[in-house]
């Protein structure tokens, strides 16, 4: 390092101009910014790879489910086992073995009603995964304004907020879906009108997303607070910066990493919130396809028929744990400081 | 002295402590700044010396705003500042400007240093000549930082150079008046003689005023024109350079300075005092009646505990000299006193 020059340089002579360097993209002295770094390292991690592969794996199949099932010529509706004669038994299980794995049926038949378990599962995770997804993003966005909120503002907005977010976190979930799930539909619908679909969609995602802000909130909250100390925050405040500018311009770029991490360690929840509804029959409803609500058929007809449960099953696992993997990698990636 | 930029009358800041089992409520405060008199003239760098936890952060900050005082007044050039609002002191912000003393957290690790150092035109809508990419490169240079960095992030950088930065950010607004909070002290040693040669380069080159605070008084000597000298949130010393550095009259003046390596060996033969002083500094909670130093004072008198001594000139100081002791030191450093008031090491 040098002691200051009595400013050597004239402004026109060495050095290129300002335009110039600003078009040279790929010169030298461009820094790497944190978000490259760990884009370099996410890259290095094969686990993170790997997983991020499976689960982009996954939402295509979610995405293009019409398209599978255009190109597999079968829908999740159809009653196939009972429309055509020689798939099922007079018992309702298929004929062939292995849940009736066949070229044609490549999952098998549904006990029962005989639908195609390939497409039920395709539709299935579409169902599950936009519940998924959407409750992620609401809640992420909540927590984020929830959490930000309180932790820059404190005094009795940080108190009366995290008391709401005490008695959340506080609650039973599972339970108190189950029994409000039926209540919130109560409230819009009356009892002798058929529920609709999308309000049972809508439902869930709400109830969900009442549920499962809190966490994000909380854990944005302590980061704001340790950040509203650093003096970089004082600093801009110094410039007279207002709390708009310090919020988006100071915070939010020091809050992406956990942002990031937390809504991708949350989804996979949430995608195991939607099947356990599902599976305790208050999740979507008939016909609609559901990756859940498999394994509460799975469930009643595992003894005869142990295929139909296998599918569903394996699938989620994987997903859950690519999903797992994704996350600690991205924050392995991210801080590279707290490596479990 | 030249005509006062800043004035500090009467100044206080008292944090409240909360406490209680169930329900927070106030026990107590800290007298961080507790009626701090003080002036910095345009153009002129005051030290501000004192031990950790005195209140010179406390200080600094409500010079620059960052903090609203419980009492007292800060005037800035004739206007009063003490409870300005945001927009209010929208004007005065680009006057008044800080560096801090950590240069890993002052430093937003998220943006360029190009960024960085323009944030502050941006803040205030400043379209320089030439854009403001050309100010901030022009900016580096000032600091000693090679312009062609702006592209760069903080943690590309070493402390001493992010200190660097620290300083053109500041810079970029064209101030009147850096409040600088211990801006070496986070530094190597090394490193921090060239940030202290940096800062008092651009206070005579370009007539900023500086408030320059430290925890000892060896930084500040070559930067500073006035020194004072502050214990447990008010000032008990303070004067020109010389006086402060060769005719110390409080006892507290006399500890820091005996703290101070000697550089060069005094001519005379006479070795320069050693004092230790005992213990921490008082809880700023509940400081001590009468003469805040008086706990850890050698000279302490029934007096002490009584009356609160006034900052005033004592006969035989220099015009603007001030010294707040009842039964001040003899006006020089040099002298075979000995004296070890920590039981640790005598
Ligand atoms: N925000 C705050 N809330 C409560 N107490 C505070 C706050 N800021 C400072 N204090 C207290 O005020 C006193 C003075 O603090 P200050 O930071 O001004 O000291 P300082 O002289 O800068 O010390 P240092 O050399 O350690 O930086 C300390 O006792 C500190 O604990
Ligand atoms: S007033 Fe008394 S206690 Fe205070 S510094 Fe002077 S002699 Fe010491
Ligand atoms: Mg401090």
């Amino acid at each position: 390092m040098t002691l200051p020059s009595q400013a050597t340089t004239p402004e026109a002579g060495s050095g290129p101009s300002p335009a110039a360097v600003a078009g040279a993209g790929g010169s030298p002295m461009v820094g790497r910014s944190p978000a490259q770094l760990m884009w370099r390292r996410f890259r290095r991690d094969r686990t993170g790879v790997t997983s991020a592969f499976i689960v982009a794996f996954y939402f295509l199949v979610a995405i293009l489910a019409p398209v599978i099932s255009m190109v597999y010529g079968k829908d999740p509706y159809t009653t196939y086992g009972q429309n055509q004669p020689g798939l099922l038994n007079d018992y309702g299980y298929p004929i062939l073995p292995n849940g009736g794995v066949s070229g044609d049926f490549w999952f098998g038949l549904e006990p029962g009603l005989g639908r195609d378990v390939f497409m039920q599962l395709v539709y299935g995770i579409r169902t599950s995964l936009s519940i998924a997804i959407v409750v992620t993003i609401i809640t992420t966005v909540i927590g984020v304004v929830m959490g930000i909120w309180s932790g820059y503002v404190g005094g009795k907005t940080d108190y009366v907020i995290g008391r709401i977010i005490d008695t959340l976190l506080a609650f039973p979930s599972q339970l108190f879906l189950i029994v409000f799930l039926p209540v919130v539909e109560a409230a819009v619908v009356s009892p002798e009108e058929e529920t609709p679909v999308w309000l049972r969609y809508v439902s869930i995602c709400v109830v969900l997303t009442v549920l499962g802000w809190a966490t994000i909130s909380r854990l944005l909250r302590a980061q704001v607070l340790s950040l509203r100390e650093r003096e970089f925050i004082e600093a801009a405040k110094v410039t007279g910066a207002s709390p708009f500018r310090i919020i988006f311009k100071e915070l939010l770029p020091n809050l992406w990493t956990p942002i990031i991490i937390q809504s991708t360690l949350a989804l996979p929840l949430y995608v195991g919130a939607e099947a356990g509804l599902g599976f305790l029959g208050v999740g979507m409803t008939e016909p609609t396809p559901d990756w859940g609500r498999m394994f509460l058929v799975g469930s009643n007809v595992y003894h005869q028929d142990i295929t139909y449960l296998i599918f569903p099953g394996v699938s989620m696992v994987i997903f859950v744990v690519a999903f797992n993997l994704l996350g600690d990698s991205l924050r392995d990636a991210f801080d590279p400081k707290t490596r479990r | 002295m030249t005509e006062s930029l800043l004035e500090l009358s009467g100044l206080t800041k008292y944090f409240p402590v909360m406490g209680g089992l169930v329900f927070k409520r106030q026990v107590g405060r800290v007298h961080a700044v507790d009626g701090v008199d003080l002036t910095v003239g345009a153009g002129e760098a005051l030290g501000l010396v004192g031990e950790s936890g005195c209140g010179k952060s406390t200080t600094g900050r409500l010079v620059a705003r960052l903090l609203e005082p419980s009492g007292g007044t800060i005037r800035y050039n004739g206007q009063d500042i003490s409870h300005a609002s945001r927009r209010e002191l929208k004007p005065i912000r680009s006057e008044i400007q800080m560096i801090f003393q950590d240069p890993y957290s002052s430093l937003n690790p998220r943006h360029t240093v190009g960024t960085i150092i323009s944030g502050p035109m941006e803040v205030n809508g400043i379209q320089p000549p030439g854009g403001r990419q050309k100010r901030v490169r022009e900016l580096l240079e000032t600091v000693g930082l090679n312009p062609e960095h702006y592209n760069r992030f903080p943690h590309e950088f070493s402390g001493g150079q992010r200190q660097r930065i620290g300083v053109a950010r500041a810079l970029a607004l064209e101030p009147k008046l850096i409040v600088a909070d211990e801006p070496v002290s986070a530094l190597d040693v090394s490193i921090q003689a060239q940030v202290v040669n940096l800062l008092q380069q651009l206070q005579r080159d370009l007539g900023i005023a500086f408030l320059f605070i430290a925890h000892d008084l060896a930084v500040v000597r070559h930067v500073s024109q006035r020194v004072a000298v502050m214990y447990l949130g008010k000032i008990v010393e303070v004067g020109d350079r010389q006086s402060i550095y060769e005719r110390p009259r409080h006892p507290y003046t006399h500890a820091l300075l005996s703290a101070v390596p000697e550089v060069e060996l005094p001519e005379d033969g006479v070795g320069t005092e050693r004092i230790r002083l005992a213990g921490d500094v008082p809880s700023p909670i509940d400081p001590p009646s009468g003469c805040r130093f008086r706990t850890r004072c050698w000279k302490a008198q029934d007096k002490c505990a009584a009356e609160e001594p006034p900052l005033i000139q004592i006969t035989g100081n220099h015009e603007g000299h001030l010294t707040a002791c009842h039964f001040p030191e003899e006006p020089t450093v040099h002298g075979d006193q000995e004296i070890v008031l920590d039981p640790a090491l005598a």
